[in-house]
């Protein structure tokens, strides 16, 4: 009975303790599910269809090139593929210009026999229809089976997940917009952070380090959205004011946030990692004449450098995946950066903030969902390397 | 120029880089304090002039621009509850397996690998894994139950890591005493191990619901309601919460001038909850270590 006991704790307290894998693991199904959907959905909005004239020799079109098409970017076939043709782009509120509204039908009834008419007649036509209109013997090549592909997201250069009538998600823009915060942020904090560490580590007396550390973990303490809240009415006011901004709200406000919020993981970290120098080697520094500074910069952060890496690592992982403080903060413009000074949107700002409209199973839904894959992947490595930083250490 | 004259001056250039280094390393470590405290300093500034009795048991009135945030207060409160129910006993007893049955096997060092990237998974992919899983799939809807699993998952490899190193402090001959005078493996752990490890255990755990008060992105998708003046009834219903509160009011509210007040407002309250937190936590640690002398 007793032993059986045993046997039950054991398990139930393995069970327990596989559930940080099993969460790992369901993490990765459900995203994966999720995003991988994207790559199955059509390029065009969902319920229309796009078509062209029979004679057309381009036989199929990517979300970008039917973007720049309704854009009036792209106006020949010739710069398709095609044959040397002027595009003509017709929605169903166009229909008004080719035919009358009697022609069309009170009901508009003779909206499909007309589009197919008007599509077998106009060799450069590209029509945007309802499917609702589309005639049982359609005179035209229609695309709905188009499906976004990999190189529309993984290289694509907009974010734009509403336009009609082909959403663009290109997550460059994104991801550009998260590697510049997140290391504006990193560059910020990672002088301080060592600085810090190597005064607790070092310098400080135990007095002040007592006080100084329960500091450090408040810092950390603080929630995100209020890091975030302190930003908008201080921080971004300020920095319209210094750089004459049109607006504050830029990547710069938000690597200054994330720096302060990454400052005690990497504090920490690297603290940690300096008193774990041998006593002997500082010793045997001192002994040779060297000054306490020299001892420093010579033996100690020399021996620390892996921790000190693994804290900086660890920091450009809390910056990228640091949502509410740089959605309050950088303004949320999904357009490449060029500079700090510009609003950009990070990835995990724009799936906290576009989630809440996206239909569950659309595009933008899956999409959002894909970015969450993205984000997951390269904590997952960052978090790997500090591991494999961390085991060299050893 | 003497050989001893030369010492004295390389001895003079390294005193000074020295203290040049020093005092550079002492005002950076400052000016971190000094932000904190601009940042607390300016948040109690502001918001010290809105928090009342009436504030804190009203629920907001007029477009979020009047009245107070009692709803998000209970809601946060019923979230903390609802994840530590979650968290705690599994993410001690796992703490438990890591370090008394598991140790240095390969599945020990494969599980703590997993436990360390669970933590470093950013929260708002743990709102996107809670709307997918609890929300969507197994239709719980917006609900405090879907919001509390996802917290709670959020906060296991804290509690995990808590666990782990309480009982790694207590000294090995604990157990072998115990093993030797007759008790099994699971009686030593119960009257020995987890006595002692108790005050660091509780300590952890009192930091873990500081974190979880505070978190927004988990939220977001799984149970945080907008304006929602009724108080919940069942595990069923959503809640409004502190920091989404703060995050609606200020970024999106109806007339976010007017509501300005009630923002620091909040974020005053949100900072004394970490503020208390920390004080407890701090508190307990020193209570503890005066009363309990292990090793």
């Amino acid at each position: 009975m007793k032993r059986f006991l045993e046997k039950l704790a054991e398990g139930a307290l393995l069970l327990s303790g596989s559930i940080t894998s099993i969460t790992i693991l369901l993490i990765v199904l459900f995203l994966f599910k999720e995003a991988s959907g994207l790559f199955r959905s059509p390029v065009i909005e969902e319920g229309y269809v796009i078509a062209l004239n029979k004679a057309n020799t381009v036989k199929s079109l990517s979300s970008y090139e039917i973007k720049e098409i309704f854009d009036g970017e792209i106006s020949n076939w010739a710069e398709l593929g095609g044959k040397d043709e002027a595009i003509e782009v017709v929605r169903l509120s166009d229909l008004t210009n080719y035919y009358t509204e009697e022609e069309l039908g009170a009901e508009f009834e003779n909206i499909p026999a007309k589009a197919s008419e008007l599509t077998a007649s106009h060799p450069g036509i590209v029509l945007f229809l309802p499917k609702q209109y589309l005639a049982k013997k359609f005179d035209g090549i229609t695309l709905d089976k188009e499906t976004i592909h990999p190189g529309d997201f993984f290289g694509g250069k907009e974010w734009y997940p509403t336009a009609s009538p082909s959403a663009q998600f290109g997550l460059l823009p994104l991801l550009l917009g998260t590697l510049w915060v997140s290391l504006g942020a990193i560059l910020l904090s990672l002088p301080f952070g060592i600085a810090v560490a190597v005064y607790l580590a070092e310098i400080a007396t135990m007095r002040v380090r007592n006080i100084l550390k329960p500091i450090i973990e408040l810092l950390a303490g603080i929630p995100s959205v209020v890091y975030g809240f302190f930003g908008l009415v201080v921080l971004v006011p300020f920095l319209q004011k210094i750089f004459q901004l049109p607006v504050g709200e830029t990547a710069l406000a938000g690597s200054v946030v994330l720096a302060i919020m990454a400052l005690p993981t990497i504090i920490t970290v690297a603290e940690d990692a300096m008193r774990t120098t041998p006593r002997a080697m500082k010793e045997a520094s001192l002994a040779l004449g060297a000054t306490h500074w020299q001892t420093i910069y010579k033996v100690i952060i020399p021996y620390s450098k892996s921790g000190i890496t693994s804290a900086a690592v660890l920091g450009i992982g809390r910056a990228i995946g640091e949502t509410m403080a740089v959605l309050m903060v950088t303004g949320n413009a999904a357009v490449i950066p060029h500079t700090l000074l510009e609003p950009v949107r990070t990835i995990p700002a724009t799936i906290a903030a576009e989630l809440g409209e996206a239909a569950s199973g659309s595009a933008h839904y899956q999409a959002l969902f894909a970015l969450g894959c993205i984000l997951f992947l390269i904590t997952m490595v960052l978090s790997i390397s500090v591991e494999f930083i961390s085991k060299k250490q050893k | 120029m003497t050989p001893l004259d030369k010492t004295s001056k390389i001895d003079k250039r390294k005193r000074r880089s020295q203290f040049i280094a020093f005092t550079l390393f002492k005002l950076m470590s400052y000016s971190v304090v000094a932000m904190l405290i601009l940042i607390l300093g300016f948040i109690t500034t502001k918001g010290i002039g809105v928090i009342n009795w009436e504030f804190l048991t009203t629920a907001p009135q007029e477009g979020m621009t009047k009245g107070g945030i009692y709803p998000a207060i209970i809601g946060t409160l019923v979230l903390v509850l609802g994840s530590s129910l979650f968290s705690f006993p599994i993410g001690i007893m796992s703490g438990i397996y890591m370090n008394e049955y598991a140790t240095n096997s390969k599945l020990a060092a494969f599980i703590r690998v997993m436990t360390n990237n669970l933590s470093g998974v950013p929260s708002v992919v743990f709102g996107l894994f809670g709307m997918a899983l609890f929300v969507n799939t197994m239709g719980f809807g917006d609900s405090i139950l879907a919001g509390s699993l996802t917290l709670g998952l959020l906060s296991l490899p804290l509690v995990i890591r808590t666990t782990e190193e309480s009982l790694k402090a207590i000294d090995f001959s604990f157990r072998e005493g115990s093993l030797a005078l007759g008790a099994t493996k699971l009686q030593t752990i119960r009257k020995v191990i987890l006595p002692m490890a108790f005050p660091n255990i509780i300590t952890g755990l009192i930091l873990s619901i500081g974190r979880v008060s505070g978190e927004t992105a988990p939220i977001l998708f799984t149970v945080a309601a907008y304006f929602l003046p009724k108080l919940p009834h069942s595990i069923f219903d959503q809640v409004m919460a502190l920091p989404y509160h703060l995050y609606v009011i200020s970024t999106s509210g109806t007339d976010i001038e007017a509501s300005r007040g009630i923002a620091y407002g909040t974020a005053l309250v949100l900072i004394a909850i970490v503020l208390i937190v920390n004080l407890l936590a701090n508190f307990l640690r020193t209570f503890f270590s005066k009363r309990v002398k292990m090793n």
